[in-house]
C-alpha cells in the first residue's frame, strides 16, 4: 500500500480549503501540500452561494458596527474575541480576491459596491452578479493551480484521521476513481469539509454536503462544538429546498402571505424582511401555521415578490434568482410571486477551534463551515460564511504551515493502517445481502426535519435521539451492492451515512441539553433565552454510551447581552 | 404522477462490458432528469453511477447526454423532453464507468492556460469600472460542465484539442482589465493545438448551458493574433 507525505494536507477545496492551501502553499515554497477533495475542486458547495461576503471597505462603515452586528446575529453566543479578529481581517481578504480577479460587482466610481444583507446595519456584503460563491471558488481554484507546491488529490475520500497522544500525524483516503486505498503521513492537517446540509429532507445544500470533517474530528477525540445551532434559511423552494438568495431581499424584495399582507411587519417592524433569518424563518413557518400560507403540493408557502423591482434590476443584479424561479418553481418572478419556504441552510456547530483555527488535538486545524470558532454563535448572519472561510482559512494554512515547519513526521503504524481498512473493506465492503442504505438515509432525514427542526421540544428531541441510536444499530446490517473498485459511490454513500449518523448524534443531543431558545435553536417548552444558565457552547465529545458535553464560557469582550429585536 | 421510462447507457470497466438499462420512475411535473437518475440510485439499482451535487446548474458536476445532447441533467425536466428517455455519458470523453467520464484531460488543458491574474506588481488599489469588466463577464460564467466539449466536432477526432471551454478561459484573462500577461497568453492562443484548430462549428455555444459563447470568444482570439502579427 503506498505512503503519501504532505507537510500540510488540506481536506476539502471549497472556499475555506483552498485558501489555506494558498497561504501555506505561499508561506514557504519547501513545504508540501496535499490539497484533497471528494469531488473536483469546482464542484465543491461554495459554489452555490449566491448572494454575497460581508467585510468592512466602505468609507460609511467601520468595524465595530460589522462585529456588532455578527454579535447581535449570533444572539449573544459569539465569542467577541473571534469575532473582532474576523472582522478585522475581513477587508484584506475580499481584496485580495480582488487583486486576483475576481469580478466584483462596481459601483459609479469604479470601485466594489455592496448591497444590504439580513442582520447588516449598513451596505456591506459584497458580490458578484448572485453568483459570488461561484466566483470565490473559480477564483481561488484558477489562483491555486499557479502554486506548484500544492499536489492535488481530486475524487479522492478520507475515512480516517490518525492520531497518537493527541498529536495529528496521518489519514487514510480512497481513490474514488480506482478504490485503491492509501495513507498520508502529515505534520499538520486541515479540516474544511463543509456542511452538513444532508442531514435533512429539505435542504439548499448539494449532495456532497454530508458533515465528514466533523465525524473525522469527533471519532480521534477532538470535540464539536455549538451543534444544536442549525440554521434554516427562509427562502427555498418548497419540496426542492433550493435556495432563493437573501440577495432578492437585500435588493428590495417583499415577504407576503394569502392576505397580501407584509407580514413581517409584526414581527421585525424596524428590519422587516432584513430581520436574522431565525426570526425570519419562524415568521414564516407561523404564518403557514395560522393558515395565511398560500396552498401548493409541497405543503403551504408563502410569496416572494420581487416584481417591483423591475426587469432591470432583476436581470442584472439577480438573473440566478430568475432562472431558478423559472427553472425550478415553474413562475415568472418579473409578474409572478416566487413561492417559498424555510430550508435547512447552514451549520453554525463544527470542530471546535479558537481563533488561531487550532482545535485541541496538536497539528490539527479546521476551517469554514465545517468549524466552529465560533463567530456565527446561534445564528449566523448572511454573507458572513463565505468570509470567514477566507479568513479562517488563511489564519488555518498560515499556522498549519509553521506547525510543520517546527514539527517533524510522526510515523504511521501498519497496524494503524490495517485496522482501517478491516473496517471498511472487511467489515463493508464484503459484507453480503445486507440493507441498502437509502432507507436508513431517508428514515434519518425524516427524523431530523420533523423532531429536529426549526421548533424543537424535549420530547421529540428524546425520540429523535432513540430513533438515530436504531439507525446505528441498523446501519450494522448495510452491505454494498455494487462490488465494483472503480468509482464506488453506492461505497462511497455508505461510507458518507456512517459519518452522518454520529453527526446526527450530536445534534440531537446538543439540542436536548440545551433548554432554552436562542438563536436558530427554538425550544417550544423552554421558548425564552436563559443567560445565567445558557450563555455558554457546548462541547460534544465521543464516548463510550452517548455523547459527553463540557461547557466552555462565552468570550465577551465589548457587548453585554441585551435582547435582540430587529 | 406518471411513469416514465429511462435507458441509461451502462460501462463497466473492469469487464469493459457496456450496456443499456432499463428503469420505470415516478415522475411530476417538476421532476429533472437528475431526480430521476437519483430515484433509480436509491431505490432500484444501487450500482448507477453518475457524478452530482448542487442541483441547481452551477457545480457543474451533471452533464451527460440526454436524448441525443450534452446537457445538465439537473436541470432538464422530465416533462419536457421525449420518452423514453435515452441517457448517455458525455461524447468524446474516456468513461471511467456508467456517466462518470474523465476529465483530466481538461484539467490539463486548463493549467496550460495560465488561469489567474499575472502582474509584475500587485496593483495597490483597483479601479475598474462596470464597463471594463464587461468582456470578462461572459467567458468568466463557465461552470467546466464538459457540455461543450461533448458537442464539439473537432475535439471529437482530436484530444489534442484544448477545446472551448479551457480556450474561452484564456479568453477571460486575456481581456482582464488588470491582468499584465497579454504577450504569454496570445503564445498560448497561438499554440498549434489552440484556437487554430476550431474551424467555427459553433456547437459550443449551443450547447453551454451558462450562455457561455466560446467559439465566438475564440474567434476573438484568432482576430487578436491576426492584429498583432500584422504589426
Ligand atoms: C445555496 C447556498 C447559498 C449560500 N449563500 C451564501 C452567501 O451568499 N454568503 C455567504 O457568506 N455564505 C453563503 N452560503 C454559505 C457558504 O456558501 C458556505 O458556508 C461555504 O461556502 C462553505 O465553504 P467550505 O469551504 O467550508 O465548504 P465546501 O465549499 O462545502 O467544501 C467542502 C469540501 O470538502 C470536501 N470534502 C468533504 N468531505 C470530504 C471527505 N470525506 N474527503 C475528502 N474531501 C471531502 C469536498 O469535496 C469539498 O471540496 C450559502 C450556502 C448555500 C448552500
Ligand atoms: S463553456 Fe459552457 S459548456 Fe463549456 S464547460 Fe463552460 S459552462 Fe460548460
Ligand atoms: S448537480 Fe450541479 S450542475 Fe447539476
Amino acid at each position: 500500500m503506498d505512503k503519501i507525505r504532505a507537510d500540510v494536507i488540506v481536506i476539502g477545496a471549497g472556499a475555506a480549503g483552498l485558501r489555506a492551501a494558498i497561504e501555506a502553499a505561499s508561506m514557504n515554497q519547501k513545504l508540501k501540500i496535499a490539497l484533497i477533495s471528494k469531488v473536483y475542486p469546482m464542484r465543491s458547495h461554495t459554489v452555490s452561494a449566491e448572494g454575497g461576503a460581508a467585510a468592512v471597505i466602505k468609507e460609511y462603515d467601520n468595524l465595530e458596527s460589522h462585529a456588532y452586528d455578527t454579535v447581535k446575529g449570533s444572539d449573544f453566543l459569539a465569542d467577541q474575541d473571534a469575532v473582532e479578529a474576523f472582522v478585522s481581517r475581513a477587508p484584506m481578504e475580499l481584496k485580495n480576491l480582488e487583486k486576483w480577479g475576481l469580478p466584483w460587482a462596481r459601483d459609479e466610481q469604479g470601485r466594489m459596491a455592496a448591497r444590504a444583507f439580513g442582520g447588516m446595519s449598513v451596505k456591506r456584503t459584497f458580490f458578484a452578479a448572485d453568483k459570488t460563491g461561484f466566483y470565490i471558488l473559480h477564483t481561488l481554484f484558477q489562483r491555486s493551480i499557479l502554486y506548484e507546491n500544492i499536489e492535488r488529490f481530486d475524487e479522492w475520500f478520507v475515512t480516517s484521521l490518525i492520531v497518537e497522544n493527541n498529536r495529528f500525524k496521518g489519514l487514510t483516503a480512497i481513490d474514488i476513481k480506482n478504490g485503491t486505498f492509501h495513507y498520508f503521513e502529515g505534520k499538520a492537517a486541515i479540516i474544511c469539509t463543509g456542511g452538513i446540509g444532508q442531514l435533512y429532507k429539505t435542504t439548499s445544500n448539494g449532495a456532497i454536503n454530508t458533515g465528514d470533517g466533523m465525524a473525522l474530528a469527533y471519532r480521534v477525540g477532538a470535540p464539536l462544538k455549538d451543534m444544536e445551532f442549525v440554521q434554516f434559511h427562509p427562502t427555498g423552494l418548497p419540496g426542492k429546498g433550493l435556495l432563493i438568495t437573501e440577495a432578492a431581499r437585500g435588493e428590495g424584495g417583499y415577504l407576503l402571505n394569502n392576505q397580501n399582507e407584509r407580514f413581517m411587519k409584526r414581527y421585525a417592524p424596524e428590519k422587516l424582511e432584513l430581520a436574522a433569518r431565525d426570526v425570519v424563518s419562524r415568521a414564516i413557518f407561523n404564518e403557514i401555521k395560522e393558515g395565511r400560507g398560500f396552498k401548493g403540493k409541497y405543503g403551504d408557502y408563502i410569496g416572494l415578490d420581487i416584481r417591483h423591482l423591475g426587469k432591470d434590476v432583476i436581470d442584472k443584479k439577480l438573473p440566478t434568482v430568475k432562472e431558478m424561479a423559472e427553472k425550478y418553481a415553474g413562475v415568472n418572478p418579473y409578474n409572478e410571486l416566487i413561492p417559498v419556504r424555510p430550508t435547512m441552510h447552514y451549520m453554525m456547530g463544527g470542530v471546535h477551534t479558537n481563533k488561531e483555527a487550532e482545535t485541541p488535538i496538536a497539528g490539527l486545524y479546521a476551517a469554514g463551515e465545517a468549524a466552529c470558532v465560533s463567530i456565527n454563535g446561534a445564528n449566523r448572519l448572511g454573507s458572513n460564511s463565505l468570509t470567514e472561510c477566507l479568513v479562517f482559512g488563511s489564519i488555518a494554512g498560515y499556522n498549519a504551515a509553521r506547525f510543520a515547519l517546527e514539527h517533524d513526521y510522526l510515523e504511521v503504524s501498519k497496524e494503524e493502517v490495517t485496522r482501517e481498512e478491516n473496517r471498511i473493506f472487511d467489515g463493508l465492503i464484503k459484507k453480503e445481502n445486507g440493507i441498502p442504505p437509502s432507507d436508513i438515509l431517508y428514515e434519518l432525514k425524516d427524523i431530523m426535519e420533523e423532531k429536529v427542526g426549526i421548533l424543537r421540544n424535549g420530547k421529540d428531541l428524546e425520540e429523535a435521539l432513540s430513533s438515530i441510536m436504531k439507525l446505528k444499530e441498523r446501519f450494522k446490517q448495510v452491505s454494498v451492492t455494487d462490488k465494483s473498485k472503480t468509482y464506488n459511490t453506492d461505497f462511497i454513500q455508505i461510507l458518507e451515512l456512517d459519518f452522518m449518523l454520529d453527526v446526527a448524534e450530536t445534534i440531537t443531543y446538543a439540542a436536548l441539553k440545551r433548554k432554552e431558545s436562542r438563536g436558530a435553536h427554538y425550544r417550544v417548552d423552554f421558548p425564552k433565552r436563559d443567560d445565567e444558565h445558557f450563555l455558554v457552547h457546548q462541547l460534544v465529545y465521543k464516548s463510550e454510551y452517548e455523547p459527553r458535553i463540557e461547557l466552555l464560557p462565552v468570550v465577551i469582550t465589548k457587548w453585554k447581552p441585551t435582547e435582540r429585536k430587529y | 404522477m406518471t411513469e416514465a421510462k429511462i435507458f441509461v447507457r451502462r460501462y463497466d470497466p473492469e469487464t469493459k462490458k457496456s450496456w443499456i438499462s432499463e428503469y420505470n420512475v415516478p415522475v411530476e411535473g417538476d421532476t429533472m432528469v437528475l431526480d430521476a437518475l437519483v430515484y433509480i440510485k436509491n431505490k432500484i439499482d444501487r450500482t448507477l453511477t453518475f457524478r452530482y451535487s448542487c442541483r441547481m446548474a452551477i457545480c457543474g458536476s451533471c452533464g451527460m447526454v440526454i436524448n441525443g445532447r450534452p446537457m445538465l441533467a439537473c436541470q432538464t425536466k422530465v416533462a419536457e423532453i421525449r420518452t423514453p428517455i435515452v441517457v448517455e455519458p458525455l461524447y468524446n470523453f474516456d468513461v471511467i464507468k456508467d456517466l462518470v467520464v474523465d476529465m483530466d484531460v481538461f484539467m490539463h488543458y486548463l493549467k496550460e492556460m495560465k488561469p489567474y491574474i499575472i502582474r509584475k506588481e500587485e496593483p495597490k488599489e483597483i479601479i475598474v469600472k462596470s464597463e471594463q469588466q464587461e468582456p470578462i463577464i461572459n467567458p468568466s460564467a463557465c461552470i467546466n460542465c464538459m457540455l461543450c466539449y461533448a458537442a464539439c466536432p473537432v475535439f471529437g477526432y482530436d484530444q489534442t484539442f484544448k477545446g472551448p471551454a479551457a480556450l474561452s478561459l484564456l479568453y477571460r484573462y486575456l481581456m482582464d482589465p488588470i491582468d499584465q500577461g497579454r504577450e504569454e497568453r496570445l503564445k498560448i492562443a497561438n499554440d498549434k493545438d489552440a484556437v487554430w484548430k476550431c474551424s467555427f462549428w459553433g456547437e459550443c455555444s449551443n450547447a453551454c448551458p451558462k450562455n457561455v459563447d466560446p467559439a465566438f470568444n475564440i474567434q476573438r482570439m484568432k482576430l487578436m493574433l491576426g492584429l498583432s502579427s500584422l504589426k
